[in-house]
């Protein structure tokens, strides 16, 4: 099969691939361009884990075709941190105890990123329907919902 | 037909391990020549803790910060060998093998220690912060970094021990049949309320409270994690998870994990965990295997509240809608 250019921003830096068509954006980042934070679960867009941001909206790497993101700006949890400072969802995802494994963790970050970009200050109820995409295996989810509230928490803290 | 509200309760006495003995695990452990503490286990780390817990067992038995403690888990081909990380053992049985090893690492480095203070072993004490010092007498010490150095470069010494855990093998007596099928348990008692719909056989369930008895709670903030998690994973085993749900049809049925059920975060109970210490006898520092425990008084403590609330005694897992439809006609039917 052909291969197909494709060029996007992955996390604020240029990238530009050679893949072949029908290659899935996860497959692209995780085996071309080699950022592996995002997770391949189900590979059917059921458990969430392979959750990144695509312009602003959160979307399934592992059911988007890299080749549809031409131009896209693409944010995963592996450019969350800034010069070495983590990110307030993921210092909080550290301080409420809300990771095991970890596997679901990327993805569960960024479903709570988009949803603190857009309602800083949710409810509970609005956690629980950001995240109830994204499936988690070991921690009951309480302490994930609890660490989304505590990052929504920090941050009015800090903008006030 | 109506919402029915019910009230279960269930306890357990769960056995930490294998049972009836033998389940062996061991543990190496070394310095490095800069002083820092090397635990090679092949017990794994499935993202309970349990390298966080070998860590603080290992840098409390030597007399060092934990942070100077590295738990490699890297390659069950090559490590110590360990039965598994199952049945809640990891902490129990690991970490009993990392104290062995850690005393004899220990007695070897205050060995060491004694003769570059020119004083006698049993007289030195670690002061948790990386240093020797002679029991009374604080101003005379020496840094384990420099033990360490001294040990590879000098004196020709590997601090080092070997540590393993294992059960004797418990036979039956042959009159009465008595024997000592484990050496540690720990307890649970759950309290659930449910409400269950008796039209579509849903159950809704209300409150989740849970007391856990741990033994010593070495990590309080990770024996929670278990717990919380546990907690729902008992829910989850009660109400959903099943490879081969009801379907009238095996065609119909599910092919992967895509069809396999459990809770979402808009599923959840309002859970209360409440942790008991009693220290165990045999365990490290007192410890009991907290893990997969925590996860089995919801199960029948649901099935007594689906009992409470209907009446009907569904004897199979997961208690789905269909089951207790089933149930509730077969009763109905007398």
């Amino acid at each position: 099969m052909a291969k197909v250019p494709v060029q996007f921003t992955l996390n604020g830096s240029e990238k530009a691939e050679f893949i072949e068509s029908g290659t899935t954006l996860l497959h692209a980042l995780r085996d071309k361009i080699g950022d592996t934070s995002p997770k391949g679960g189900c590979h059917q867009g059921t458990c969430g884990a392979c959750s990144v941001i695509i312009d602003g909206e959160l979307k399934l790497c592992c059911l988007t075709l890299a080749e549809t993101c031409n131009g896209a700006d693409i944010r995963t949890t592996a450019g969350l941190a800034q010069g070495g400072v983590l990110h307030p969802l993921q210092r909080a995802f550290l301080d409420a105890f809300a990771t095991q494994c970890g596997f679901c963790t990327p993805g569960m970050i960024m479903a709570a990123k988009v949803l603190l970009d857009r309602t800083p200050n949710p409810s509970r109820e609005d956690v629980v329907e950001a995240l109830s995409g994204n499936i988690c295996r070991c921690t009951g989810y309480e302490p994930i919902i609890q660490a989304v509230l505590l990052a929504a928490r920090a941050n009015s803290q800090n903008a006030a | 037909m109506a919402i029915r509200r019910g009230r279960g309760v269930a306890a357990i006495n769960y056995p930490t391990g294998m049972n009836l003995g033998g389940d062996p695990t061991q543990a190496l452990v070394h310095s490095t020549p800069t002083g820092n503490f090397m635990v090679t286990l092949s017990s794994v780390d499935l993202g309970q803790g349990m390298k966080q817990i070998m860590a603080q067992i290992c840098a409390e038995t030597i007399g060092v910060p934990t942070d100077r403690v590295i738990i490699d888990t890297a390659d069950t081909d090559t490590g110590p060998h360990c039965m598994g990380t199952f049945a809640s053992r990891g902490t129990h049985r690991a970490g009993n093998a990392v104290i062995q090893a850690a005393k004899e690492a220990r007695q070897v480095m205050l060995e060491v220690a004694a003769e570059e203070l020119e004083v006698d072993a049993s007289d030195l004490e670690t002061d948790g912060h990386g240093n020797i010092v002679v029991k009374g007498a604080p101003q005379k010490s020496i840094s384990i970094f420099d033990v360490a150095l001294s040990a590879h470069f000098k004196r020709g010494r590997s601090i080092s021990g070997r540590g393993m855990f294992l059960i004797p093998r418990s036979y039956p007596d042959k009159e009465t049949g008595a024997m000592k099928p484990s050496t540690c348990y720990a307890h649970a008692c759950t309290l659930v309320e449910v409400e269950v719909d008796d039209e579509t056989g849903e159950v809704t369930v209300l409150t989740v409270k849970n007391v856990f008895e741990i033994g010593r709670a070495l990590n309080p903030k990770m024996v929670e994690q278990q717990l919380v998690g546990g907690s729902w994973m008992g829910i989850s085993h009660a109400l959903y998870e099943t490879t081969e749900p009801y379907y009238p049809s095996r065609d119909h049925g599910g092919t992967d994990f895509n069809q396999y059920l459990m809770p979402g975060p808009g599923d959840l109970a309002e859970t209360e965990i409440i942790v008991l210490e009693r220290p165990s006898a045999d365990g490290p520092f007192g410890a009991k295997g907290p893990g997969e425990m925590c996860a089995n008084p919801q199960i029948p403590a649901v099935a007594n509240a689906v009992f409470d609330a209907v009446g009907v005694r569904v004897d199979t897992l997961p208690i789905t809608p269909e089951r207790i439809l089933r149930a509730l006609k077969a009763k109905a039917a007398g």
